[in-house]
Protein backbone atom coordinates (compact mmCIF):
# COMPACT_ATOMS: atom_id res chain seq x y z
CA UNK A 1 0.00 0.00 0.00
CA UNK A 2 1.11 3.47 -0.93
CA UNK A 3 2.68 5.56 2.39
CA UNK A 4 2.50 9.00 2.55
CA UNK A 5 6.13 9.98 2.17
CA UNK A 6 5.44 9.40 -1.72
CA UNK A 7 2.84 11.93 -2.47
CA UNK A 8 4.86 15.27 -3.10
CA UNK A 9 6.64 13.58 -6.44
CA UNK A 10 3.84 11.19 -7.05
CA UNK A 11 2.92 11.25 -10.62
CA UNK A 12 -0.43 10.26 -9.72
CA UNK A 13 -1.92 10.46 -5.83
CA UNK A 14 -5.31 9.40 -5.13
CA UNK A 15 -6.21 9.25 -1.78
CA UNK A 16 -9.89 8.81 -1.06
CA UNK A 17 -11.08 8.48 -4.72
CA UNK A 18 -14.48 7.74 -5.43
CA UNK A 19 -16.61 7.67 -8.46
CA UNK A 20 -20.66 7.23 -8.55
CA UNK A 21 -23.48 7.11 -11.48
CA UNK A 22 -26.36 8.03 -9.65
CA UNK A 23 -27.12 5.42 -6.98
CA UNK A 24 -24.16 2.99 -8.74
CA UNK A 25 -20.54 3.60 -6.96
CA UNK A 26 -18.07 2.66 -9.66
CA UNK A 27 -14.98 3.67 -7.37
CA UNK A 28 -15.59 3.35 -3.63
CA UNK A 29 -12.49 5.30 -2.12
CA UNK A 30 -9.61 3.82 -3.58
CA UNK A 31 -5.55 5.18 -2.31
CA UNK A 32 -2.86 4.73 -4.52
CA UNK A 33 0.52 6.24 -5.52
CA UNK A 34 2.25 5.88 -9.31
CA UNK A 35 5.84 7.10 -8.70
CA UNK A 36 7.72 8.19 -11.73
CA UNK A 37 9.21 5.12 -14.13
CA UNK A 38 6.77 3.17 -12.55
CA UNK A 39 4.91 0.76 -14.33
CA UNK A 40 1.50 0.85 -12.10
CA UNK A 41 -0.98 -1.80 -12.46
CA UNK A 42 -5.07 -2.67 -11.61
CA UNK A 43 -5.42 -5.95 -11.52
CA UNK A 44 -9.56 -7.18 -11.40
CA UNK A 45 -12.54 -8.46 -13.26
CA UNK A 46 -14.88 -6.58 -15.45
CA UNK A 47 -16.59 -3.98 -13.53
CA UNK A 48 -14.28 -3.94 -10.22
CA UNK A 49 -13.93 0.05 -11.12
CA UNK A 50 -10.47 -0.01 -13.56
CA UNK A 51 -11.71 1.55 -16.61
CA UNK A 52 -13.65 4.95 -13.98
CA UNK A 53 -10.49 4.96 -12.25
CA UNK A 54 -8.47 5.59 -15.41
CA UNK A 55 -10.87 7.80 -17.03
CA UNK A 56 -10.54 9.88 -13.71
CA UNK A 57 -6.68 9.83 -14.55
CA UNK A 58 -7.53 10.98 -18.08
CA UNK A 59 -10.13 14.19 -16.67
CA UNK A 60 -13.03 12.64 -18.72
CA UNK A 61 -14.68 11.72 -15.97
CA UNK A 62 -15.44 14.39 -13.26
CA UNK A 63 -14.26 13.25 -9.81
CA UNK A 64 -17.45 12.14 -7.28
CA UNK A 65 -15.15 12.82 -4.11
CA UNK A 66 -11.90 12.42 -2.52
CA UNK A 67 -8.04 13.64 -3.87
CA UNK A 68 -6.82 12.90 -6.82
CA UNK A 69 -3.82 14.43 -8.61
CA UNK A 70 -1.89 13.86 -11.85
CA UNK A 71 1.42 15.59 -12.12
CA UNK A 72 0.74 17.45 -9.09
CA UNK A 73 -2.07 19.12 -10.66
CA UNK A 74 -6.17 18.83 -10.29
CA UNK A 75 -7.94 17.40 -13.02
CA UNK A 76 -11.39 19.46 -12.15
CA UNK A 77 -9.28 22.57 -12.76
CA UNK A 78 -6.36 22.06 -15.05
CA UNK A 79 -7.94 18.90 -17.30
CA UNK A 80 -6.10 20.52 -20.47
CA UNK A 81 -2.79 20.99 -18.53
CA UNK A 82 -2.83 17.68 -17.73
CA UNK A 83 -4.16 16.34 -21.10
CA UNK A 84 -1.31 17.86 -22.66
CA UNK A 85 1.09 15.38 -21.04
CA UNK A 86 -0.91 12.38 -21.10
CA UNK A 87 -0.92 9.43 -23.50
CA UNK A 88 -4.23 7.37 -23.51
CA UNK A 89 -4.70 4.38 -25.18
CA UNK A 90 -8.47 3.50 -24.24
CA UNK A 91 -10.39 0.10 -24.06
CA UNK A 92 -11.84 0.17 -27.44
CA UNK A 93 -9.94 1.48 -30.54
CA UNK A 94 -11.40 5.11 -31.25
CA UNK A 95 -9.06 5.85 -34.02
CA UNK A 96 -10.30 7.56 -36.95
CA UNK A 97 -11.54 5.33 -39.88
CA UNK A 98 -12.16 8.29 -42.34
CA UNK A 99 -8.15 9.26 -42.15
CA UNK A 100 -5.55 7.07 -43.34
CA UNK A 101 -2.87 5.20 -40.92
CA UNK A 102 -0.26 8.17 -40.76
CA UNK A 103 -3.27 11.02 -41.04
CA UNK A 104 -4.39 9.61 -37.84
CA UNK A 105 -1.27 10.24 -35.72
CA UNK A 106 -0.54 13.47 -38.14
CA UNK A 107 -3.85 15.21 -36.89
CA UNK A 108 -3.78 13.90 -33.38
CA UNK A 109 -0.48 15.72 -32.96
CA UNK A 110 -2.18 18.45 -34.45
CA UNK A 111 -5.22 18.28 -31.34
CA UNK A 112 -1.80 18.50 -29.45
CA UNK A 113 -0.32 21.83 -30.88
CA UNK A 114 2.07 20.70 -32.70
CA UNK A 115 3.44 22.34 -35.56
CA UNK A 116 2.79 20.50 -38.72
CA UNK A 117 6.43 19.61 -39.53
CA UNK A 118 6.92 18.57 -35.91
CA UNK A 119 4.07 16.50 -36.23
CA UNK A 120 5.12 14.86 -39.21
CA UNK A 121 8.20 13.94 -37.97
CA UNK A 122 7.46 12.42 -35.01
CA UNK A 123 4.43 10.29 -36.41
CA UNK A 124 7.30 8.74 -39.19
CA UNK A 125 9.28 7.55 -36.06
CA UNK A 126 6.72 6.51 -34.48
CA UNK A 127 5.32 4.32 -37.13
CA UNK A 128 8.34 2.91 -37.15
CA UNK A 129 8.46 2.08 -33.70
CA UNK A 130 4.82 0.07 -34.10
CA UNK A 131 6.24 -1.47 -37.13
CA UNK A 132 3.58 -0.19 -39.18
CA UNK A 133 5.49 2.03 -42.02
CA UNK A 134 4.33 0.21 -44.43
CA UNK A 135 1.26 0.82 -44.36
CA UNK A 136 1.36 4.48 -43.87
CA UNK A 137 -0.85 5.13 -46.71
CA UNK A 138 -3.84 2.54 -45.43
CA UNK A 139 -6.53 3.23 -44.44
CA UNK A 140 -7.55 2.10 -40.66
CA UNK A 141 -10.45 -0.21 -41.21
CA UNK A 142 -8.95 -3.19 -42.76
CA UNK A 143 -6.24 -3.40 -40.19
CA UNK A 144 -6.29 -6.54 -37.65
CA UNK A 145 -6.90 -5.75 -34.06
CA UNK A 146 -3.00 -5.92 -33.07
CA UNK A 147 -2.36 -3.51 -35.38
CA UNK A 148 -4.99 -1.20 -34.82
CA UNK A 149 -3.65 -1.24 -30.85
CA UNK A 150 -0.45 -0.79 -31.79
CA UNK A 151 -1.45 2.16 -34.19
CA UNK A 152 -3.36 3.57 -30.98
CA UNK A 153 -0.22 3.21 -28.59
CA UNK A 154 1.66 5.21 -31.52
CA UNK A 155 -0.96 8.09 -31.41
CA UNK A 156 -1.08 7.91 -27.44
CA UNK A 157 2.74 8.78 -27.50
CA UNK A 158 2.68 11.93 -30.59
CA UNK A 159 3.12 14.46 -27.23
CA UNK A 160 5.80 12.50 -25.99
CA UNK A 161 3.73 11.96 -23.11
CA UNK A 162 5.53 11.54 -19.62
CA UNK A 163 2.58 9.33 -18.20
CA UNK A 164 0.83 6.81 -21.10
CA UNK A 165 -2.58 5.10 -19.51
CA UNK A 166 -3.32 1.93 -20.51
CA UNK A 167 -6.93 0.56 -20.35
CA UNK A 168 -6.93 -3.09 -21.41
CA UNK A 169 -4.04 -2.84 -23.94
CA UNK A 170 -4.43 -6.91 -25.40
CA UNK A 171 -7.54 -7.43 -24.26
CA UNK A 172 -8.91 -9.55 -27.76
CA UNK A 173 -5.65 -9.87 -28.93
CA UNK A 174 -3.99 -13.17 -30.24
CA UNK A 175 -0.76 -14.76 -28.21
CA UNK A 176 1.50 -12.99 -30.61
CA UNK A 177 0.13 -9.77 -30.75
CA UNK A 178 0.34 -9.57 -27.52
CA UNK A 179 3.90 -10.37 -26.88
CA UNK A 180 4.69 -7.35 -29.80
CA UNK A 181 2.93 -5.23 -27.77
CA UNK A 182 4.31 -6.09 -24.27
CA UNK A 183 7.76 -5.77 -25.95
CA UNK A 184 6.90 -1.99 -27.38
CA UNK A 185 5.41 -0.99 -23.53
CA UNK A 186 8.89 -2.39 -22.18
CA UNK A 187 10.95 -0.22 -24.00
CA UNK A 188 8.60 2.60 -23.31
CA UNK A 189 9.39 2.02 -19.91
CA UNK A 190 13.12 1.55 -20.07
CA UNK A 191 12.74 5.37 -21.85
CA UNK A 192 11.32 6.72 -18.27
CA UNK A 193 7.82 6.25 -19.52
CA UNK A 194 5.57 6.20 -16.30
CA UNK A 195 3.15 3.43 -17.54
CA UNK A 196 -0.10 3.27 -15.51
CA UNK A 197 -2.58 -0.18 -17.24
CA UNK A 198 -5.70 -2.13 -16.44
CA UNK A 199 -5.61 -5.78 -17.05
CA UNK A 200 -7.41 -8.72 -15.98
CA UNK A 201 -4.40 -10.91 -17.37
CA UNK A 202 -2.61 -12.08 -14.68
CA UNK A 203 0.16 -13.07 -17.07
CA UNK A 204 -0.06 -9.27 -18.27
CA UNK A 205 0.14 -7.43 -15.08
CA UNK A 206 3.36 -10.32 -14.13
CA UNK A 207 5.29 -9.21 -17.00
CA UNK A 208 4.86 -5.37 -17.14
CA UNK A 209 4.17 -3.81 -13.73
CA UNK A 210 6.39 -3.07 -11.20
CA UNK A 211 3.81 -2.53 -9.09
CA UNK A 212 -0.13 -3.23 -8.98
CA UNK A 213 -3.27 -3.16 -6.86
CA UNK A 214 -5.56 -5.56 -7.12
CA UNK A 215 -9.54 -4.28 -7.62
CA UNK A 216 -12.79 -5.80 -6.53
CA UNK A 217 -16.15 -4.96 -6.27
CA UNK A 218 -14.84 -0.85 -6.74
CA UNK A 219 -12.42 -1.07 -4.00
CA UNK A 220 -8.62 -2.01 -3.54
CA UNK A 221 -8.13 -5.40 -1.84
CA UNK A 222 -4.26 -5.59 -1.62
CA UNK A 223 -1.64 -4.31 -3.56
CA UNK A 224 2.65 -4.83 -3.63
CA UNK A 225 4.56 -6.03 -6.14
CA UNK A 226 3.57 -9.26 -8.07
CA UNK A 227 6.09 -11.49 -6.08
CA UNK A 228 5.25 -9.81 -3.29
CA UNK A 229 1.48 -10.48 -3.56
CA UNK A 230 2.37 -14.11 -4.21
CA UNK A 231 4.24 -14.29 -1.30
CA UNK A 232 1.81 -12.57 0.97
CA UNK A 233 -1.66 -14.62 0.30
CA UNK A 234 -0.23 -17.76 -1.48
CA UNK A 235 2.47 -20.31 -1.15
CA UNK A 236 5.16 -21.11 -3.85
CA UNK A 237 3.70 -23.33 -5.93
CA UNK A 238 0.30 -25.09 -6.83
CA UNK A 239 -0.83 -28.74 -7.06
CA UNK A 240 -3.61 -29.06 -9.51
CA UNK A 241 -5.73 -32.05 -9.47
CA UNK A 242 -8.64 -34.05 -11.44
CA UNK A 243 -10.55 -36.63 -10.77
CA UNK A 244 -13.38 -38.69 -13.04
CA UNK A 245 -16.41 -37.74 -11.75
CA UNK A 246 -19.98 -38.31 -13.43
CA UNK A 247 -21.47 -36.56 -16.11
CA UNK A 248 -22.74 -32.85 -14.57
CA UNK A 249 -21.01 -33.50 -10.99
CA UNK A 250 -19.07 -30.72 -9.58
CA UNK A 251 -15.99 -31.75 -8.09
CA UNK A 252 -17.09 -30.55 -3.97
CA UNK A 253 -13.97 -32.62 -2.82
CA UNK A 254 -16.90 -34.52 -0.52
CA UNK A 255 -15.05 -37.95 -2.09
CA UNK A 256 -11.62 -37.28 -0.87
CA UNK A 257 -12.89 -38.15 2.84
CA UNK A 258 -10.30 -35.55 4.42
CA UNK A 259 -7.12 -38.00 2.70
CA UNK A 260 -5.22 -34.64 2.07
CA UNK A 261 -5.61 -33.15 5.50
CA UNK A 262 -2.60 -31.64 6.46
CA UNK A 263 -0.66 -31.73 3.49
CA UNK A 264 -1.52 -28.42 2.26
CA UNK A 265 -1.93 -24.71 3.19
CA UNK A 266 -5.06 -24.42 1.63
CA UNK A 267 -7.28 -25.84 -0.75
CA UNK A 268 -9.42 -24.09 -3.09
CA UNK A 269 -12.28 -25.91 -4.69
CA UNK A 270 -12.96 -25.41 -8.85
CA UNK A 271 -15.82 -27.10 -10.65
CA UNK A 272 -13.13 -28.70 -12.73
CA UNK A 273 -10.41 -28.99 -10.61
CA UNK A 274 -8.75 -28.92 -6.69
CA UNK A 275 -6.27 -26.73 -6.29
CA UNK A 276 -3.74 -27.61 -3.64
CA UNK A 277 -1.47 -24.49 -1.98
CA UNK A 278 1.90 -25.98 -0.94
CA UNK A 279 5.19 -24.96 -0.51
CA UNK A 280 6.55 -28.42 -2.05
CA UNK A 281 3.84 -29.49 -5.05
CA UNK A 282 5.62 -32.97 -5.86
CA UNK A 283 6.02 -33.58 -2.29
CA UNK A 284 2.79 -33.11 -1.77
CA UNK A 285 1.37 -35.31 -4.87
CA UNK A 286 3.80 -37.97 -3.77
CA UNK A 287 2.48 -37.87 -0.44
CA UNK A 288 -1.31 -37.96 -1.40
CA UNK A 289 -0.52 -40.75 -3.89
CA UNK A 290 0.44 -42.78 -0.86
CA UNK A 291 -2.63 -41.95 1.05
CA UNK A 292 -4.31 -43.80 -1.62
CA UNK A 293 -5.63 -40.81 -3.53
CA UNK A 294 -6.09 -41.80 -7.64
CA UNK A 295 -6.73 -38.33 -9.60
CA UNK A 296 -7.11 -38.50 -13.07
CA UNK A 297 -4.65 -35.85 -13.53
CA UNK A 298 -1.77 -34.18 -11.50
CA UNK A 299 -0.06 -30.78 -12.25
CA UNK A 300 2.56 -28.91 -10.22
CA UNK A 301 2.67 -25.09 -11.18
CA UNK A 302 4.19 -21.58 -9.84
CA UNK A 303 1.85 -19.83 -8.17
CA UNK A 304 0.39 -16.68 -9.88
CA UNK A 305 -1.43 -13.39 -9.23
CA UNK A 306 -4.59 -15.81 -10.93
CA UNK A 307 -4.21 -17.74 -7.48
CA UNK A 308 -3.88 -14.28 -4.94
CA UNK A 309 -6.99 -13.34 -6.74
CA UNK A 310 -8.91 -16.37 -5.81
CA UNK A 311 -7.73 -16.25 -2.27
CA UNK A 312 -8.54 -12.65 -2.14
CA UNK A 313 -12.51 -12.47 -3.59
CA UNK A 314 -13.11 -16.38 -3.60
CA UNK A 315 -13.59 -16.21 -7.56
CA UNK A 316 -11.60 -16.52 -10.41
CA UNK A 317 -10.68 -12.94 -12.56
CA UNK A 318 -11.49 -14.24 -16.04
CA UNK A 319 -15.20 -16.08 -15.69
CA UNK B 1 8.92 17.92 -12.71
CA UNK B 2 5.67 20.54 -13.50
CA UNK B 3 7.53 22.27 -16.05
CA UNK B 4 4.99 22.09 -19.12
CA UNK B 5 7.28 21.04 -22.25
CA UNK B 6 4.11 21.77 -24.83
CA UNK B 7 2.20 25.25 -24.38
CA UNK B 8 -1.46 24.64 -24.46
CA UNK B 9 -2.61 26.50 -27.33
CA UNK B 10 -5.40 29.09 -26.84
CA UNK B 11 -8.44 28.71 -27.14
CA UNK B 12 -8.90 30.75 -31.04
CA UNK B 13 -6.50 28.41 -32.54
CA UNK B 14 -7.79 24.95 -31.37
CA UNK B 15 -11.31 25.23 -33.12
CA UNK B 16 -9.43 25.21 -36.38
CA UNK B 17 -7.62 21.82 -35.78
CA UNK B 18 -11.14 20.29 -35.97
CA UNK B 19 -11.66 21.91 -39.60
CA UNK B 20 -7.85 20.55 -40.29
CA UNK B 21 -9.39 17.08 -40.13
CA UNK B 22 -12.13 18.00 -42.12
CA UNK B 23 -10.20 18.88 -44.89
CA UNK B 24 -7.47 15.72 -45.48
CA UNK B 25 -11.15 13.89 -45.19
CA UNK B 26 -12.84 15.40 -47.58
CA UNK B 27 -10.00 15.96 -49.61
CA UNK B 28 -10.62 12.83 -50.73
CA UNK B 29 -14.14 12.89 -51.53
CA UNK B 30 -14.47 16.65 -53.00
CA UNK B 31 -17.45 15.24 -55.48
CA UNK B 32 -19.42 15.12 -52.33
CA UNK B 33 -19.38 18.71 -51.78
CA UNK B 34 -20.63 20.43 -55.27
CA UNK B 35 -24.10 18.02 -55.02
CA UNK B 36 -25.24 20.93 -52.32
CA UNK B 37 -23.90 23.42 -55.23
CA UNK B 38 -26.04 22.76 -57.94
CA UNK B 39 -29.32 22.33 -55.98
CA UNK B 40 -29.93 25.51 -55.23
CA UNK B 41 -29.00 26.53 -59.22
CA UNK B 42 -31.60 24.10 -60.39
CA UNK B 43 -34.51 25.89 -58.21
CA UNK B 44 -33.31 29.27 -59.56
CA UNK B 45 -33.69 28.23 -63.05
CA UNK B 46 -36.89 26.29 -62.55
CA UNK B 47 -38.41 28.52 -60.17
CA UNK B 48 -36.92 31.97 -61.13
CA UNK B 49 -36.97 31.52 -64.97
CA UNK B 50 -39.41 28.72 -65.59
CA UNK B 51 -42.20 29.56 -63.28
CA UNK B 52 -40.78 33.67 -63.15
CA UNK B 53 -41.43 33.82 -67.07
CA UNK B 54 -45.21 32.74 -66.39
CA UNK B 55 -45.66 34.73 -63.11
CA UNK B 56 -43.76 38.28 -64.41
CA UNK B 57 -43.26 41.30 -61.37
CA UNK B 58 -43.88 40.81 -57.86
CA UNK B 59 -44.08 43.27 -55.46
CA UNK B 60 -42.07 43.86 -52.58
CA UNK B 61 -43.32 44.87 -48.90
CA UNK B 62 -41.89 48.43 -49.55
CA UNK B 63 -44.39 48.77 -52.68
CA UNK B 64 -41.76 48.46 -55.57
CA UNK B 65 -42.19 45.77 -57.68
CA UNK B 66 -39.09 43.25 -59.22
CA UNK B 67 -38.72 40.52 -61.83
CA UNK B 68 -39.83 37.24 -60.47
CA UNK B 69 -36.16 35.67 -60.59
CA UNK B 70 -35.02 38.94 -58.45
CA UNK B 71 -37.21 38.19 -55.72
CA UNK B 72 -36.22 34.03 -55.51
CA UNK B 73 -32.78 34.54 -55.71
CA UNK B 74 -32.14 36.22 -52.35
CA UNK B 75 -34.31 33.68 -50.66
CA UNK B 76 -32.76 30.49 -52.65
CA UNK B 77 -29.65 31.87 -51.01
CA UNK B 78 -30.64 31.97 -47.29
CA UNK B 79 -32.50 28.36 -47.89
CA UNK B 80 -28.75 27.28 -49.21
CA UNK B 81 -26.89 28.86 -46.51
CA UNK B 82 -29.70 26.66 -44.03
CA UNK B 83 -29.63 23.49 -45.82
CA UNK B 84 -25.94 23.23 -46.02
CA UNK B 85 -25.58 24.26 -42.52
CA UNK B 86 -28.01 21.55 -41.26
CA UNK B 87 -26.69 18.62 -43.88
CA UNK B 88 -23.12 19.10 -41.90
CA UNK B 89 -24.29 19.47 -37.81
CA UNK B 90 -27.06 16.66 -38.37
CA UNK B 91 -26.05 13.33 -40.10
CA UNK B 92 -22.44 14.39 -40.63
CA UNK B 93 -22.21 15.57 -37.17
CA UNK B 94 -24.27 12.51 -35.30
CA UNK B 95 -21.81 10.05 -37.25
CA UNK B 96 -19.10 11.26 -35.37
CA UNK B 97 -20.90 12.01 -32.20
CA UNK B 98 -22.22 8.32 -31.92
CA UNK B 99 -20.92 6.01 -34.43
CA UNK B 100 -17.56 6.96 -35.34
CA UNK B 101 -16.63 7.95 -31.51
CA UNK B 102 -14.56 10.91 -32.92
CA UNK B 103 -14.58 13.09 -30.61
CA UNK B 104 -14.27 10.20 -27.46
CA UNK B 105 -10.53 9.92 -28.76
CA UNK B 106 -10.35 14.06 -29.33
CA UNK B 107 -11.29 14.74 -25.69
CA UNK B 108 -8.04 12.85 -24.24
CA UNK B 109 -5.97 15.53 -26.19
CA UNK B 110 -5.90 19.24 -25.01
CA UNK B 111 -8.88 20.29 -26.80
CA UNK B 112 -12.03 20.85 -25.11
CA UNK B 113 -15.84 20.11 -26.20
CA UNK B 114 -16.32 23.61 -26.91
CA UNK B 115 -13.35 23.95 -29.25
CA UNK B 116 -14.20 20.58 -31.00
CA UNK B 117 -18.34 22.54 -31.24
CA UNK B 118 -16.46 25.08 -32.49
CA UNK B 119 -14.68 23.87 -34.96
CA UNK B 120 -17.50 21.72 -36.43
CA UNK B 121 -19.16 25.20 -36.23
CA UNK B 122 -16.39 27.11 -38.31
CA UNK B 123 -16.15 23.64 -40.04
CA UNK B 124 -19.79 24.00 -41.42
CA UNK B 125 -19.91 27.56 -41.94
CA UNK B 126 -16.88 27.09 -44.24
CA UNK B 127 -18.43 24.31 -46.13
CA UNK B 128 -21.52 26.24 -46.55
CA UNK B 129 -20.02 29.46 -47.76
CA UNK B 130 -18.63 27.37 -50.97
CA UNK B 131 -22.12 26.89 -51.94
CA UNK B 132 -23.02 30.50 -50.99
CA UNK B 133 -19.89 31.81 -53.09
CA UNK B 134 -20.68 29.48 -56.03
CA UNK B 135 -24.29 30.71 -56.22
CA UNK B 136 -22.97 34.34 -56.09
CA UNK B 137 -20.58 33.83 -58.70
CA UNK B 138 -23.57 32.30 -61.13
CA UNK B 139 -25.75 35.52 -60.43
CA UNK B 140 -22.79 37.59 -61.07
CA UNK B 141 -22.23 35.96 -64.06
CA UNK B 142 -26.42 36.33 -64.82
CA UNK B 143 -25.74 39.69 -64.38
CA UNK B 144 -23.16 40.28 -66.96
CA UNK B 145 -25.04 38.38 -69.76
CA UNK B 146 -27.91 41.19 -68.76
CA UNK B 147 -30.28 38.97 -66.13
CA UNK B 148 -28.93 41.13 -63.55
CA UNK B 149 -30.85 39.44 -60.18
CA UNK B 150 -28.87 42.38 -57.75
CA UNK B 151 -30.20 45.30 -57.91
CA UNK B 152 -27.98 47.28 -55.30
CA UNK B 153 -24.52 47.94 -54.41
CA UNK B 154 -26.16 46.34 -50.82
CA UNK B 155 -25.68 43.09 -52.48
CA UNK B 156 -22.23 42.69 -51.46
CA UNK B 157 -23.80 41.80 -48.04
CA UNK B 158 -25.39 38.90 -49.46
CA UNK B 159 -22.01 37.24 -48.54
CA UNK B 160 -21.79 38.22 -44.86
CA UNK B 161 -25.24 37.97 -44.49
CA UNK B 162 -25.72 34.26 -46.00
CA UNK B 163 -23.33 33.76 -43.07
CA UNK B 164 -24.68 34.65 -40.74
CA UNK B 165 -27.86 32.43 -42.16
CA UNK B 166 -25.63 29.93 -41.80
CA UNK B 167 -24.49 30.40 -38.49
CA UNK B 168 -28.08 30.22 -36.99
CA UNK B 169 -28.79 26.89 -38.90
CA UNK B 170 -25.35 25.28 -37.48
CA UNK B 171 -25.81 26.24 -33.95
CA UNK B 172 -29.58 24.96 -34.08
CA UNK B 173 -28.96 21.82 -36.03
CA UNK B 174 -26.01 21.01 -33.83
CA UNK B 175 -27.67 21.60 -31.00
CA UNK B 176 -31.24 19.52 -32.05
CA UNK B 177 -28.71 16.66 -32.63
CA UNK B 178 -27.32 15.64 -29.43
CA UNK B 179 -30.88 15.33 -28.48
CA UNK B 180 -31.53 12.79 -31.34
CA UNK B 181 -31.14 9.26 -30.38
CA UNK B 182 -31.06 6.86 -33.49
CA UNK B 183 -31.21 7.90 -37.63
CA UNK B 184 -35.25 8.04 -37.71
CA UNK B 185 -35.26 10.91 -35.70
CA UNK B 186 -33.71 13.10 -37.97
CA UNK B 187 -36.96 12.71 -40.03
CA UNK B 188 -38.92 15.09 -37.47
CA UNK B 189 -35.53 16.99 -38.17
CA UNK B 190 -36.80 17.06 -41.97
CA UNK B 191 -40.14 17.88 -41.07
CA UNK B 192 -39.36 21.28 -39.99
CA UNK B 193 -36.51 22.21 -42.37
CA UNK B 194 -39.16 21.57 -45.59
CA UNK B 195 -42.22 23.47 -44.52
CA UNK B 196 -39.28 26.43 -43.87
CA UNK B 197 -38.28 26.52 -47.09
CA UNK B 198 -41.70 26.32 -49.04
CA UNK B 199 -43.34 29.13 -46.92
CA UNK B 200 -41.33 31.02 -45.34
CA UNK B 201 -41.83 34.11 -48.15
CA UNK B 202 -39.09 31.90 -50.44
CA UNK B 203 -41.29 31.45 -53.29
CA UNK B 204 -44.26 34.42 -52.79
CA UNK B 205 -44.73 37.07 -50.75
CA UNK B 206 -46.13 36.19 -47.52
CA UNK B 207 -48.79 38.94 -47.84
CA UNK B 208 -50.81 35.95 -49.34
CA UNK B 209 -51.14 34.71 -45.57
CA UNK B 210 -53.83 36.05 -43.11
CA UNK B 211 -52.03 38.02 -40.75
CA UNK B 212 -52.23 35.79 -37.84
CA UNK B 213 -50.43 33.28 -40.12
CA UNK B 214 -48.38 36.54 -41.46
CA UNK B 215 -46.98 37.00 -37.89
CA UNK B 216 -46.19 33.40 -37.27
CA UNK B 217 -43.74 32.88 -40.56
CA UNK B 218 -41.88 36.03 -39.33
CA UNK B 219 -40.98 34.52 -36.14
CA UNK B 220 -39.54 31.46 -38.35
CA UNK B 221 -35.64 32.11 -38.72
CA UNK B 222 -35.75 31.46 -42.52
CA UNK B 223 -38.13 33.90 -42.96
CA UNK B 224 -35.65 36.29 -40.55
CA UNK B 225 -32.83 35.68 -43.45
CA UNK B 226 -34.79 35.42 -46.38
CA UNK B 227 -35.71 39.34 -45.48
CA UNK B 228 -32.35 39.54 -44.42
CA UNK B 229 -30.76 39.12 -47.65
CA UNK B 230 -33.53 39.94 -49.73
CA UNK B 231 -33.27 43.43 -48.57
CA UNK B 232 -29.73 43.26 -49.16
CA UNK B 233 -30.28 42.07 -52.48
CA UNK B 234 -32.81 44.80 -53.61
CA UNK B 235 -31.81 47.78 -52.01
CA UNK B 236 -34.69 47.96 -49.49
CA UNK B 237 -32.53 47.71 -46.16
CA UNK B 238 -35.25 48.70 -43.70
CA UNK B 239 -34.93 48.53 -39.59
CA UNK B 240 -36.07 45.26 -39.56
CA UNK B 241 -32.89 43.55 -40.80
CA UNK B 242 -30.85 45.07 -37.35
CA UNK B 243 -33.59 42.23 -35.76
CA UNK B 244 -32.94 39.52 -38.32
CA UNK B 245 -29.13 39.98 -37.21
CA UNK B 246 -29.86 39.96 -33.95
CA UNK B 247 -32.15 36.56 -34.05
CA UNK B 248 -30.03 34.80 -36.20
CA UNK B 249 -26.58 35.31 -34.09
CA UNK B 250 -28.71 34.96 -31.44
CA UNK B 251 -29.97 31.39 -32.22
CA UNK B 252 -26.19 30.48 -33.22
CA UNK B 253 -25.35 31.31 -30.01
CA UNK B 254 -27.84 29.49 -27.66
CA UNK B 255 -27.66 26.42 -30.12
CA UNK B 256 -23.41 26.47 -29.50
CA UNK B 257 -23.84 26.78 -25.65
CA UNK B 258 -26.52 24.14 -25.78
CA UNK B 259 -24.29 21.86 -28.01
CA UNK B 260 -21.71 22.58 -25.10
CA UNK B 261 -23.47 21.61 -22.42
CA UNK B 262 -25.10 18.55 -24.14
CA UNK B 263 -21.55 17.24 -25.08
CA UNK B 264 -20.49 17.46 -21.60
CA UNK B 265 -23.23 15.37 -20.50
CA UNK B 266 -22.71 12.73 -23.57
CA UNK B 267 -18.89 12.28 -22.93
CA UNK B 268 -17.73 13.09 -20.10
CA UNK B 269 -19.62 10.99 -17.68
Amino acid sequence: MPDETSTTDAVIHARGLKKCFGEFTAVDGVDFDVAPGEAFGFLGPNGAGKTSTMRMIGCVSPVTAGTLTVFGLDPAHDGARIRSRLGVVPQADTLDNELSVLENLLVYGRYFGLPWSESRRRATELLDFVQLTDRAKDQVEPLSGGMKRRLVIARALINEPALLLLDEPTTGLDPQARHLLWDRLYRLKQRGVTLCLTTHYMDEAEQLCDRLVVMDKAKIVAGGSPRQLIEQYVTREVLELRFNRGEGETDDGAHLDGQLDGLADRIEQLPDRLLVYTADGDATAAAAFERGLRPASILVRRSTLEDVFLRLTGRSLVE
Amino acid sequence: MLALRLSVPSTLTRPTRMVERNLLVYRRTFMVIFSGFFEPLFYLFSMGFGVGALVGAVQLENGSTVAYAVFVAPALLASSAMNGAIYETSNNFFFKLKYAKLYDAIIATPMSLRDVARGEILWALLRGSLYVVGFLVVIAVLGIAGLGLISSPLGILAFPAAMVVGFAFAGAGMAATTFVRKWQDFDFLQLAIMPMFLFSGTFYPISAYPPALQVFVQCTPLYRGVHLIRALTTGNPDVWIAVDVAYLMAMGLIGLWIVGKRLNKLLLA
